[in-house]
């Protein structure tokens, strides 16, 4: 069944994307990361034009976000204070991340610059989830032996310090800002949350606890692609909602089933598999990038649509 | 004796316009193609007849070609080049009008029903259609940016040429079908027919097909176009109702 996309105005199969939404949701769920980053370049690998993908996938992303706090809210494991300060550099973040866009949207880079930093990311993320899980596998039987110490590092010795009781903290606001920023960038270009970069930095350059870091990042995703979402929606008019409920319908169903299915399998092997995923749609856009095209021109329209 | 020559000269014209003159009707399967959320391409059916009105004229064959074009709009073209290991875009040519969609069917292959000069005056072929008024001094080879719109759009199947295609009955009826891909964008379509013979265009008509998008394909595209911060907040409160249901129904299901 063909549903032609009134924004993106392409024809496409809704089967196809409501398993895609399907498949990713599945993976979001049983490894407990967002999904943007596997569903932007599989967005682009059928077709999508990137700008009404990456738009479009920041949307989405705030349905599985939302969908993903409720729980931790009630459980009572969100940081709202850090949400709020990771969430103004986030907003910067975003705001720079469009302009960045649009301005590369005219001189006709911009396909380049998002493939370049699925590429960039992809790439180390995956390699480093990779590494670690092999490591994991191997020491299986001395695990939470090296637990990461509190130790005073150059993070305590900025100014500008706050009190954040849920995690425990006492630092300064310069960091956590500055990683809303990195993050607000990227999920303007990527079409991602940024959990991904999000939940690592939060605990080995912030030091929060591991218990309040996905609610928390959650929170904060929320309302930054919340933002970029607004943001394309007005300036480029590239939010094609027919896509997104698409997606989203295929991604909430699939996030459930994801999450019982990832409680039922070795979190090591998960990650081998999730790395392993990671590097292969790295590897398909590196080598679209390097190996000659067989289409070496392109179009685009002047003047919107 | 010079006027009565010219008389006769003109008359003589008259008459022979009136011996070789031809008319061509046509009608169209759809004036209208709405573009509904499961349009998935159309066909649309063009067929007519010709009024020949004297038989000394189909000494030569008749032949009939059948243009029917979106409107037409500027497009940007682009060419990779290897930078630093990697293909990226640098030279860029803007074709000053170039249609979306263009299908020309006709009796037998264009070059032989159409002489240039005809081709030049009523823009008949795919290479007539696009209009380049110039690429930068800088651009090598700013021809194989128009070339590399039409093949672009011809692997899309946006851009067809189907010699053959049209069916020519005793050089009075005729018929074909053109397939309109689900890749459609909308607008003010023309359907062209005309009816040639040694190289020249005899007759013409032309005829209006309004594609456009309907129902919900429409409110939302003008929605997103014209009222974006509303679309964009619509956008949002689907995300956000479909997020929480999800976690809602799946937290009943689970107890």
């Amino acid at each position: 069944m063909y549903i032609y996309l009134p924004i993106a105005e392409v024809s496409v199969n809704a089967f196809l994307l409501l398993g895609l939404g399907g498949i990713v949701g599945v993976l979001s769920g049983m490894f407990g990361v967002g999904g943007g980053f596997l569903m932007t370049p599989l967005l682009f690998f059928i077709g999508i034009p990137p700008a009404v993908a990456v738009a479009t996938e920041a949307n989405q992303i705030v349905a599985s976000s939302f969908s993903g706090v409720l729980a931790h809210v009630k459980r009572r494991t969100v940081d709202f204070k850090m949400g709020g300060v990771l969430l103004i550099g986030g907003l910067i973040g975003a705001g720079m991340g469009v302009f960045i866009f649009n301005y590369l949207k005219g001189l006709g880079q911009v396909d380049l610059l998002v493939k370049l930093c699925y590429v960039v990311f992809l790439g180390i993320i995956g390699s480093l989830m990779f590494i670690e899980s092999l490591r994991a596998l191997s020491n299986v039987k001395r695990v939470g032996t090296s637990k990461p110490h509190h130790k005073r590092t150059w993070i305590h010795a900025l100014p500008i310090k706050m009190r954040f009781r849920v995690s425990g903290l006492y630092i300064s606001v310069i960091p956590p800002i500055s990683i809303g920023i990195l993050v607000g960038v990227l999920a303007a270009i990527m079409g991602v949350g940024g959990g991904f970069i999000m939940v690592p930095a939060m605990i080995y350059i912030l030091g929060m606890p591991t218990k309040v870091v996905v609610g928390t990042s959650l929170f904060q995703i929320i309302f930054v692609t919340a933002f970029t979402t607004m943001l394309h929606a007005t300036t480029n008019y590239t939010v094609d909602m027919v896509l997104a409920v698409l997606l989203l319908v295929g991604g909430v169903i699939g996030a459930q089933f994801g999450t019982v299915i990832g409680a039922k399998l070795k979190a090591e092997q998960l990650r081998i598999l999730l790395a392993t995923m990671v590097l292969l749609v790295c590897a398909k856009l590196a080598f679209d990038l390097i190996v000659e095209p067989s289409e070496i021109f392109n179009l685009s329209g002047i003047g919107g649509h | 004796m010079r006027t009565v020559c010219a008389y006769f000269l003109i008359t003589l014209f008259c008459f022979a316009r009136a011996v070789f003159s031809q008319e061509i009707v046509m009608g169209l399967s759809k004036n209208e193609i709405g573009i509904t959320a499961f349009f998935d391409g159309s066909e649309i059916l063009v067929f007519g007849a010709v009024k020949a009105t004297d038989e000394l004229s189909l000494n030569e064959p008749l032949g009939v070609v059948v243009a029917i074009a979106s409107p037409r709009r500027a497009v940007m073209v682009r060419r990779k080049e290897k930078k630093f290991g990697i293909w990226v875009n640098v030279d860029s040519v803007e074709i000053d009008l170039a249609p979306s969609f263009y299908a020309v069917a006709t009796t037998g292959p264009l070059s032989q029903l159409l002489d240039t000069v005809e081709d030049l005056r009523h823009s008949i072929s795919v290479e007539r259609m696009i209009r380049s008024v110039g690429a930068p001094m800088s651009v090598d080879d700013p021809v194989a940016f128009t070339k590399a719109i039409i093949r672009i759009r011809q692997d899309q199947g946006l851009y067809q040429t189907l010699p053959g295609a049209v069916t020519l009955q005793d050089n009075t009826l005729f018929s074909t079908s053109v397939t309109l891909p689900a890749n459609l964008v909308e607008g003010a379509y023309t359907a062209r027919i005309f009816l040639t013979q040694d190289g020249k265009v005899l007759a013409q008509q032309e005829t209006k097909i309004d594609v456009r998008k309907v129902g919900i394909e429409r409110w939302l595209y003008n929605l997103a176009h014209q009222r974006p911060a509303t679309y964009g907040l619509l956008s949002l409160a689907i995300a956000i109702f479909a997020g929480w249901s999800a976690a809602a129904v799946f937290r009943v299901i689970r107890t």
